[in-house]
């Protein structure tokens, strides 16, 4: 309608949207990592499986700094009842709402009413919550309570500038997240002797691919008898599946496009660039190569990059109203533990 | 009260006190009747689990104010009580008009006292009451404002005493709040009492957002035909953030907070990804003190540095406009009578509670003399604090306030205790009577526009006078019956 304007977006509130979308991921995607966990136990190795966990996330030192000690329970009261751990679910979705609260006018009614009924289930879970199936079930609760959100939003929120940032800091965050998931089958044991080793690989990767809501497709896609190859492949370059790297780089890379394109936001201009160089990155390679030079250096890289994007995004689009600070390390920094 | 209610609600006792239901009135009709029986017909305990209903329905959707203690900050959502509060379409019109007229007198006398001080010289009011006030703003001395509106969001808050006449109790000239709630409200009856409304016509309040927006684009700088406007908020952390979202999103308009704002040649500027974009309007919900930390306080960190420079070069409008505190002073407010007068040449279409001025030695005198009759306020608070209630205080509490009023007499006013009219709220022991006040809300841009309705806050304590939110005080939904039922007006 052309009496209708542009009514342009905050730059606070810019940051605010991928911020925010980035918690909502980071809860599912953990919740995801925890109920995959949980799967690659092993009978008297629990522990092992759980420091993992805390590995992929690089929270070694934080743990240990919020007084918790190495074992299977520590590590799950960590992420999914420690508040005042940064990186843990009730944490995180704190995060959420209190940026949904700054950004209320820019949503509608029945995302902000299920991000308060979602809050209140989060900060009701118990350490009963986490013992046994009980926990299995938790996650599955974290996971629809995340898709509600998502859908909700997809569903009602308008899809102007705002929607856009919100939507890069989702396939920001997913992107990084299924680094993690790959990379946590390398924290993984396995057994000696070839075939209860060849049995538990399949049964691991299996679990990687459930976690990563891929394994029918996989199956469909996939050689009867399929190797670790295929999996990586699968979970970094396929390019239909939601949660594969490639698919959500290339998403980050058409939302900004169009950013400039329908916004005329020409600041997009160097993290498009960053986006072009990542894809790069991804498929540049024949996974033979990456695979034989170690997958878990390869994933590290990935993530910088990760990271190297969701800074240009800052730099060109949030810094601005927060003129004290002066790189967009030290904004997220703020973000982080705001 | 009248024969129907008895039979009704026979344990229903307001006393001596005028009530909002019960109490017969000319152009009510069939209504509160109705009322009461629907409210029969549901049942107490249906009605109690709807209640809760309705408390969860408000968490869930985030409708809550913040109570600070220390430092720790809690949500809560206003008490909400499901037995609206109903006006009669006479009741409103008076209510209406004098709404208006109070307006009209509060914007002439600041652009008086802002001019040439024309009240003062005429001696209508001391000086040092209106230039030794710490809400008179010298900044604003000469520098006129569009349509001489000061107050474009006034809230005035009027009580109804034993006989039914309604009184003023207090102007809200600088940023007054509860609108919200009063659209709020009204939603949740629509969603979870539709059948105690069904086929009453009463006066719609859904049209603020739009209303404000407009007022806001009417007093913009006129170098635009497409004002820019915004909200500012001090943030999330402010008690009324929950009403700054509202207003934000009634009106369409974003929502700042002062980093959000830059100023450049004098002009506000708001920082978006697209870079700055020009703002007009801006309806600042933060106190004059914060607004520009390079003219009022210096380590306002919630302003907008060269905002009060960019005003005074007219290119930007602020709403309400700095200094309109010294309009409702409680101080101020005992004149406003005679400003009525002064300005309009009328008298007051409702009169203002009877006020002594401690400042005055015959209101010092007075109202030490008859401190366990009076209610004692200071003049500079707001929010329910500091008020003692003489017949229901201590000892030791009126002579704590003695030695306040005696230690800085220009702090303090007192009134006779008003018997504040009750209305049937759902209580502990079931349908039974509670205080209450109104708070209209009124709107100025080039002329004033009045919510029909306004903010009904009810004490929920049983014989609490103090309907404070702050103060564990609640709210009704008030009805404005679009129709009057009075003999010889067509229904």
């Amino acid at each position: 309608m052309s009496h209708m304007r542009d009514p342009g977006l905050l730059a606070r509130d810019a940051e605010g949207l991928f911020w925010m979308a980035r918690y909502f991921e980071r809860v599912e995607n953990l919740a995801r990592l925890i109920d995959v966990t949980q799967s690659f136990e092993s009978p008297g190795e629990e522990t092992a499986a759980w420091w993992g966990l805390i590995r992929i996330n690089a929270d070694e030192k934080n743990f240990l700094e919020r007084g918790f000690s190495v074992d299977a329970t520590h590590v799950k009261r960590f992420y999914l009842l420690d508040r005042g751990n940064k990186t843990s679910i009730p944490a995180s979705v704190e995060d959420a709402r209190t940026n949904a609260r700054t950004l209320r006018p820019l949503m509608s009614t029945e995302m902000w009413r299920q991000i308060n009924v979602f809050q209140r289930f989060v900060s009701c879970i118990t350490p009963e919550d986490l013992e046994g199936d009980a926990l299995s079930r938790v996650c599955t609760k974290l996971k629809d309570g995340v898709q509600a959100h998502t859908g909700i939003t997809q569903g009602t929120m308008y899809r102007d500038q705002g929607w856009y940032f919100y939507e890069l800091g989702r396939f920001i965050e997913r992107a990084d997240q299924t680094t993690r998931m790959l990379d946590i089958k390398y924290t993984a044991l396995l057994p000696q002797g070839a075939e209860e080793k060849r049995v538990a690989e399949l049964t691991q990767w299996n679990a990687v691919l459930r976690a990563a809501a891929g394994y029918h497709a996989f199956k469909r896609l996939a050689r009867a008898a399929f190797s670790p190859e295929d999996v990586v492949h699968f979970l970094l370059r396929d390019p239909s599946s939601p949660r594969s790297v490639l698919l959500c780089v290339r998403r980050t890379e058409s939302h900004l496009d169009d950013l400039r394109r329908l916004y005329g936001l020409n600041a997009a201009g160097e993290a498009i660039e960053m986006a072009e160089l990542l894809r790069e990155l991804l498929v540049g390679k024949p996974l033979s190569h990456i695979l034989a030079t170690g997958l878990h250096d390869y994933l590290d890289l990935v993530q910088i990059h990760l990271q190297k994007l969701a800074a240009a995004i800052g730099r060109a689009f949030f810094r601005d109203w927060r003129p004290g600070i002066e790189t967009p390390q030290e904004a997220a920094a703020v973000q982080e533990t705001a | 009260m009248n024969e129907d209610f008895r039979k009704l609600w026979p344990d229903y006792d307001p006393g001596r006190y005028f009530c909002e239901l019960t109490t017969t009135r000319s152009d009510a009709g069939p209504v509160p009747r109705w009322l009461a029986e629907r409210l029969e017909g549901i049942g107490l305990d249906a009605l109690r689990a709807r209640a809760s209903a309705a408390e969860t329905d408000l968490i869930d959707l985030g409708v809550t104010f913040t109570v600070y203690s220390d430092a720790t900050a809690i949500d809560r959502i206003l008490p909400f009580d499901c037995i609206p509060r109903v006006l009669t379409a006479s009741e409103w019109d008076l209510l209406e008009r004098a709404c208006k007229q109070r307006v009209a007198a509060l914007n002439a006398f600041l652009g008086d006292i802002y001019g040439k001080g024309q009240v003062v010289k005429d001696g209508v009011i001391p000086a040092d009451l209106v230039y030794g006030n710490s809400n008179y703003r010298p900044e604003m001395q000469d520098f006129p404002v569009r349509y001489g509106t000061y107050a474009h969001i006034c809230g005035i808050d009027i009580i109804r005493d034993e006989h039914g006449d309604f009184r003023v109790l207090e102007d809200n000239a600088r940023t007054p709040s509860g609108v919200s709630y009063v659209v709020e409200n009204r939603h949740l009856m629509l969603r979870t009492f539709p059948d105690l409304m069904a086929g009453i016509k009463l006066r719609p309040v859904d049209d603020y957002g739009r209303r404000l927006r407009a007022a806001m684009a009417e007093v913009a700088p006129a170098c635009t035909d497409d004002p820019q406007v915004v909200l500012l908020s001090p943030g999330i952390y402010n008690s009324a953030y929950f009403e700054h979202v509202f207003l934000a999103r009634e009106m369409g308009v974003p929502l700042v907070v002062g980093a959000d704002l830059t100023v450049e040649n004098d002009r506000v500027y708001m920082r978006t990804t697209a870079g700055k974009k020009r703002v007009h309007t801006i309806y600042r919900r933060l106190n004059d003190d914060f607004l520009d930390p390079l003219v009022f306080r210096p380590d306002s960190m919630l302003g907008v540095p060269g905002l009060i420079g960019a005003w005074k070069a007219g290119n930007v409008t602020i709403a309400n406009a700095v200094g309109t505190g010294v309009a409702d002073d409680k101080a101020v407010y005992a004149y406003m009578p005679r400003i009525i007068k002064y300005y309009l040449g009328e008298e007051p279409l409702i009169q203002n509670v009877d006020t002594h001025i401690c400042r005055e030695a015959e209101g010092l005198k007075y109202t030490l003399d008859n401190l366990d009759k009076l209610v004692t306020k200071p003049v500079g608070e707001s929010g329910g604090y500091g008020i003692t209630i003489g017949p229901r205080a201590s000892k030791e509490e009126l002579e704590a306030s003695r030695a306040a009023i005696l230690a800085n007499p220009e702090n303090w006013i007192s009134q006779p205790v008003i018997g504040l009219s009750v209305a049937p709220t759902l209580a502990e022991e079931g349908i039974g009577p509670r205080h209450l006040d109104l708070r209209p809300f009124i709107i100025t841009g080039k002329e004033s526009w009045v919510l029909p309705g306004g903010l009904s806050r009810v004490a929920m304590k049983r014989g609490s006078l103090i309907v404070n939110s702050s103060q564990g005080g609640g709210s009704k939904d008030t009805w404005v019956l679009a129709e009057s039922f009075a003999k010889g007006d067509a229904a």
